[in-house]
C-alpha cells in the first residue's frame, strides 16, 4: 500500500477528530485527498508531530490523531517515552513507515532494522497496532479504540504529485484553534 | 560582553512582591502570568522551581526527554488553549533552534521561556561557558526578546508583563535567569 492510500483510508474514517499531520508529503497528501479546519499542517520542525499532538490532547478532550512517519520518530525518539508517561487517553499516534525520508528523495532511514512497534510495546504502549505491507487496515476499529494507541504501517516508498498546501501557517493556525474551541 | 540586542528595558514600578527567595519569586510570577502549562528539564538552579510547579494542581507539568520534544508540546498546549512555558537550562535552547524558527515563529505562537543561565559570572564549570556566551547570541538570532532580571523581586515584576508581550507578538520571550540570580 502506498502511502497516500493508507491516508486516504484513515481521512475518510475521520469524523470531528483533531489531526496533527507531519512535515512534507504527508501533509500535502492529506491537504490534496480532503481539506478540513480539524487539520493541523507541520510546515517545519520535523520530528515534532507526536509533541503536538501530545499538547493538543492534553488540553481538551477532543480525540486527537498524530500522522507521523518513521524518520520523524526517529529524530525526537524521546517523545514515545513522554507520550506513554504522560498516558493522554484521547490520542492516537499513527506511523506511517516507508523506511525512508520520503520528502527529500527517499533516502533509507534504520527502521527497517528494528520493529516499532515491538519498540511501543517495550516502553509501555497497550494498545499498539502493527500492519505489513499486504494488511487490510480497518481504521474505524483504531479510532474507536479505547485509550491511548500505538498504530505502526508499514507503507511503500513514494510520493504522490500532489501540490504543496496554498495556505499561510498562520492561517492553519488560527482555524485549527477555532476549531478546538468549538 | 554578550548580544543584547532584542533585550528589554522593564517599565514595571518597584511597588510589590519583595522576595528574598528567588526561586519563590519566580513561581509567583508564573503564576500571576496566568501560566498553566509548563514543560521541563532540569538544571540544578531550577530544582526548587520545579518542585513547586509538580506540586501545584492548577498547573499542569509534563517533564521532558528534550528541550525541543518540550516546544512542541508548548505549541501543542497552546492552541488548545493553555498558556505554556518551560523552565530549562540555557544548553536547552541550543537544543531548540529549528522548533523555534520553523514552529514558533513560522505559526506566530507565545511561550514563556524560563531559563537558568549557566556560564554566566560565578560559574564553577568552564565546560558551561560556551553555550552561557552563545546564548544571547542564539536568542537575537532568532530575534527573540528576553529579559535579564537580576534580583527576585525584579523577576516577580517583569514575568508578567514579558508574558503580556509573548502573547501579544504571537511569538516566544526569553527569561535569562544568571547564577548570581539564584
Amino acid at each position: 500500500m502506498k502511502r497516500i492510500e493508507a491516508i486516504e483510508k484513515l481521512s475518510s474514517s475521520l469524523t470531528d477528530e483533531l489531526v496533527i499531520c507531519n512535515i512534507g508529503f504527508p501533509s500535502r497528501e492529506l491537504h490534496h485527498l480532503k481539506d478540513s479546519p480539524n487539520q493541523f499542517y507541520m510546515m517545519g520542525s520535523m520530528g515534532l508531530a507526536s509533541s503536538i499532538g501530545l499538547g493538543v490532547a492534553m488540553s481538551t478532550t477532543k480525540r486527537v490523531v498524530v500522522i507521523d512517519g518513521d524518520g520523524s520518530v526517529l529524530m525526537n525518539m524521546g517523545s514515545m517515552v513522554t507520550v506513554c508517561n504522560q498516558n493522554p487517553k484521547n490520542l492516537v499516534w499513527i506511523v506511517l513507515d516507508n523506511e525512508c525520508y520520503g520528502s527529500t528523495g527517499s533516502q533509507c532511514t534504520y527502521a527497517s532494522s528494528f520493529q516499532l512497534g515491538d519498540l511501543a510495546k517495550s516502553i509501555g504502549f497497550i494498545n499498539v497496532f502493527s500492519f505489513d505491507l499486504n494488511s487490510e487496515i480497518d481504521f474505524s476499529e483504531v479510532l474507536s479504540s479505547e485509550g491511548l494507541v500505538f498504530v505502526h504501517i508499514k507503507v511503500e516508498p513514494g510520493n504522490a504529485d500532489v501540490p504543496v498546501i496554498p495556505m499561510e501557517p498562520e492561517e492553519i493556525r488560527d482555524r485549527f484553534i477555532k476549531t478546538i474551541k468549538e | 560582553m554578550f548580544g543584547v540586542k532584542n533585550i528589554i528595558q522593564p517599565t514595571y514600578k518597584q511597588n510589590e512582591g519583595v522576595f528574598l527567595d528567588s526561586s519563590q519569586a519566580v513561581y509567583e510570577a508564573i503564576k500571576k502570568a496566568g501560566i498553566n502549562f509548563i514543560v521541563s528539564l532540569p538544571c540544578v538552579n531550577l530544582g526548587r522551581l520545579m518542585e513547586m510547579v509538580e506540586e501545584d494542581p492548577t498547573i499542569t507539568h509534563v517533564p521532558v526527554t528534550r528541550e525541543e520534544e518540550g516546544f512542541g508540546i508548548c505549541a501543542g498546549a497552546f492552541m488548545g488553549g493553555k498558556r505554556p512555558g518551560i523552565l530549562m537550562q540555557n544548553s536547552g535552547l541550543g537544543n531548540s533552534v529549528n522548533a523555534l524558527a520553523s514552529l514558533f515563529e513560522l505559526y506566530k505562537i507565545p511561550v514563556l521561556m524560563i531559563m537558568s543561565h549557566r556560564g554566566t559570572e560565578g560559574e564553577f564549570m568552564g565546560a558551561q561557558v560556551p553555550m552561557g556566551k552563545a546564548t544571547p547570541l542564539v536568542l537575537d538570532a532568532l530575534k527573540i526578546k528576553y529579559f535579564n532580571p537580576k534580583k527576585p523581586e525584579d523577576a516577580f515584576n517583569i514575568i508578567p508583563e514579558a508574558w503580556q508581550t509573548a502573547e501579544a507578538d504571537g511569538a516566544p520571550i526569553g527569561i535569562l535567569l544568571d547564577i548570581k540570580f539564584w
